[in-house]
């Protein structure tokens, strides 16, 4: 994480920026996202006490909309679809064998090491080549669960560095 | 090889960059043929554009890349190009002159586009969506200079009202009525609002527009603009869409420069400006009044209505919003006049409707036909009929707020009226098929927990009656429904209807109570014997291994997660009941089908 001087000179850079733009929440959290990867709580008491808005306003909106997260997110992001086109085609086989290979508990976390996230979405506009896995972004068409397994596999490998087995 | 310019060859290659494209490698394969063609010197304009409607068959958009090769008056299709290939295509088509056989598109491209009326399309998908340039040549920005040069305000809303269109996100409302309610509301500064925000899952034709005609919408803002007198505009746009995003945000840029938004445009007092707002995930906020809470920077949250954002709406001003499909036909009204438009469709709906074809269909992609087009013709002519050897069981039509319709009524036509007869909508274009293995309770299930997780939580008969359902539903395909559960879901599903604050609310129970109507055997057969006629509800199966054709291989016992099968090689395996977890996982290896499942 950011020293605390160098993440307050980012959430003023930000907060100029929000001034400019008709004073929008939503704007700022989507930025401090955008710069920090998520939103650290103290990201949020800054913005309270330097824009005199109660804390509990962007709370408001930061937990309603699903874009926003409150934790560190990890470094390969993976989104299985579960849409309707990819959740009659299979998605959520798919979105089961991939959190078991990354062994989480559940939806939305992150793995102790910090290297993989694992989300399912909803519907990403992609159904003509569903099911639809994303990999920090990049659509990989008409997955199967072993495909997706073997997907897994090799962002290991990449991530455990060049020469290991 | 240094060619004369007599021999220089002239052609265009247009390479698929949507979504599908992209997935299956596009951008590598443009990259193979800019190498081709330096290496073997000739001079080819490479033309990058979005193909999403030429996406024929499965297989089109799904491992493969869509190439179009134009030289002078013909075109040449391929599909499945890879890297590897573009380099034959170069040598033997554009140099040699014979185009590469076996890679030519098939029947089933060509039975695709047969009943297909393309207007919105036929631009997305030929035109670069990154050159304002290309969308002028093919007429774009006329319609605007026209209205601007001839007619008044009211002259527009006039031929808009004469046209017949009706909002394209649903709902189905007369666009002209809309405008005219706007340019008559009290108040000197308005806004248009282009409603982006396309969250149904399984529908993909706002953004295949965007993407592919992005000026096509900014130029039916502009027009709406002048018709209600705005002079801002908004473009409220999933953040889950970065291409569609990234060029629209181009497209202003472009538009900025060259003149065509900016303060008196084309030589009149008309001023307009665009800016684009990023939706944050949230599904509610497609309705219109969340919409404008969440553009004001506020949680997406509904309010009563009246008063309609006509009257007040965004800042509390006279606010019309419109859907991308329903603002990019505008230009095209304008410039083939009212009447072309209402001479397609029906009696009371017009024009074309464009649908985001997908789920159990040989050619899934992004169609367009026109209103009145019976179900039965999108499905098996356009569709090419289900996958493998299956049957049809329903085609679902609106997302979480339509329902699904079954076969005997497959020669219903596409029109506002017909299709809400049935207990469905047209909603803003999802169209997912269905086939004998999707059980009806378990779609049903599905389209709950998505309402029941996006109600936003103002009123109570949404927030907590589509909890109530989803428990209901999932008790059901879990083995432990109840009698007299089905008439709660009836009653349940009424309430939430009649006292919902809302769209999402008062919709939410229409995929239940569609599969009530025409699958209620399929619930009965849950609650009552406790079987999933589909198959498909994995707590109502159970598995079991025919030992008298089970040949001992083992791949089941590698492939069992829980560690239920154990056997002896190349005598029959077991399963242990206790121990499945029933992931179906022996029954999708057995290559011998020895697994048994009921």
């Amino acid at each position: 994480m950011l020293e605390e001087k160098d993440m307050n000179d980012v959430l003023d850079r930000i907060i100029a920026k929000y001034r400019e733009d008709e004073g929008n929440v939503i704007f700022l959290l989507q930025e401090t996202q955008d710069a920090l990867g998520y939103i650290p709580e103290e990201a949020v008491a800054y913005f309270s006490k330097k824009l005199d808005i109660p804390s509990s306003r962007f709370y408001g909106v930061l937990t309603f909309y699903s874009q926003f997260h409150l934790k560190p997110r990890g470094k390969n992001i993976l989104s299985v679809c579960c849409g309707t086109a990819c959740h009659v085609k299979g998605g959520t086989k798919i979105a089961e064998r991939i959190q078991r290979d990354l062994g989480l508990a559940s939806d939305g976390e992150t793995t102790e090491d910090g290297k993989f996230t694992f989300e399912i979405v909803r519907c990403v506009g992609a159904c003509s080549i569903a099911p639809v896995v994303l990999v920090n972004n990049k659509a990989h068409a008409e997955m199967s669960a072993d495909s997706a397994s073997k997907l897994v596999t090799e962002l290991k490998k990449k991530e455990t560095g060049v020469g290991a087995k | 090889m240094a060619q004369s310019d007599e021999t220089k060859k002239k052609v265009v290659v247009r390479v698929c960059i949507g979504t599908g494209g992209l997935a299956a490698g596009g951008k590598e394969v443009i990259e193979a043929f800019k190498k081709a063609i330096s290496d073997f010197c000739v001079d080819i304009e490479l033309d990058f554009t979005c193909h999403y409607q030429k996406v024929g068959c499965r297989g089109f958009c799904a491992r493969d890349v869509l190439v179009d090769v134009v030289d002078g008056d013909t075109s040449v299709t391929y599909q499945g190009i890879k890297p590897d290939i573009a380099k034959r295509i170069v040598q033997e088509h554009l140099i040699n002159g014979q185009p590469v056989k076996e890679w030519l598109i098939d029947d089933s491209y060509y039975s695709f586009h047969s009943k297909q009326m393309k207007v919105l399309l036929k631009d997305c998908g030929t035109i670069d969506p990154e050159d304002i340039q290309a969308y002028s040549k093919v007429g774009g920005y006329t319609g605007i200079r026209k209205i601007l040069s001839t007619m008044t305000p009211e002259d527009v809303i006039a031929e808009i009202k004469a046209s017949g269109i009706r909002g394209r996100g649903g709902a189905g409302f007369p666009t002209g009525v809309k405008w005219e309610a706007c340019r008559k509301a009290q108040g000197d500064v308005k806004y248009i609002v282009c409603n982006a925000d396309e969250g149904d899952p399984g529908a993909f034709m706002d953004r295949s527009i965007i993407e592919g005609n992005p000026h096509s919408v900014i130029e039916g803002m502009m027009i709406a603009a002048y018709a209600i007198g705005a002079g801002l505009g908004y473009v409220y746009i999933r953040a889950e869409y970065p291409a569609a995003v990234e060029r629209l945000k181009l497209a202003i840029a472009q538009a900025h420069e060259t003149g065509h938004l900016g303060k008196g445009l084309f030589g009149s007092d008309f001023s307009f400006d665009l800016r684009i707002k990023l939706g944050a995930g949230a599904f509610v906020c497609g309705e219109e009044t969340a919409l404008i809470a969440s553009i004001e920077g506020e949680r997406g949250m509904p309010r009563a209505k009246p008063p309609f954002p006509v009257h007040r709406g965004l800042w509390g001003r006279p606010t019309v919003i419109n859907n991308v499909e329903t603002l990019s036909n505008i230009p095209y009204i304008i410039r083939n006049g009212a009447s072309w438009y209402s001479s397609i469709g029906t009696d009371k709906s017009k024009g074309t409707k464009v649908f985001a074809l997908t789920g159990k269909i040989r050619n899934t992609g992004l169609i367009e036909v026109p209103m009145g087009i019976r179900l039965g013709e999108i499905i098996y002519d356009i569709g090419g009929g289900i996958i493998g050897d299956k049957k049809f069981k329903a085609v679902q039509l609106g997302g979480p707020s339509g329902g699904c319709i079954p076969d005997h009524l497959l020669d219903t036509p596409v029109t506002y009226e017909d299709i809400v007869r049935t207990g469905a909508i047209v909603g803003s274009g999802g169209m997912v098929v269905l086939d004998e293995t999707d059980c009806m309770v378990n779609i049903a299930k599905f389209f709950l927990e998505f309402t029941q997780a996006e109600s936003c939580g103002k009123c109570v008969p949404c927030r907590i009656g589509t909890k109530r359902l989803l428990e209901i539903l999932d008790r059901i395909t879990r083995g432990l429904g109840k009698e007299g559960d089905i008439e709660l879901l009836e009653a349940l599903c009424s309430d939430i209807k009649v006292a919902s604050l809302c769209g999402l609310g008062q919709t939410a129970p229409n995929p239940v109570l569609s599969t009530l109507k025409y699958f209620r055997h399929e619930y009965e057969a849950h609650i009552k014997d406790k079987k999933c006629p589909a198959k498909a509800c994995k707590d109502l199966l159970i598995y079991s291994i025919l030992e008298d054709i089970c040949k001992g291989c083992g791949v089941c016992k590698r492939a069992c997660p829980a560690g239920a099968i154990s056997g002896d090689k190349k005598k029959p395996h077991k399963i242990n009941a206790d121990l499945c977890i029933r992931c179906g996982a022996c029954f999708d290896v057995c290559k011998f089908n020895s697994v048994n499942r009921e």
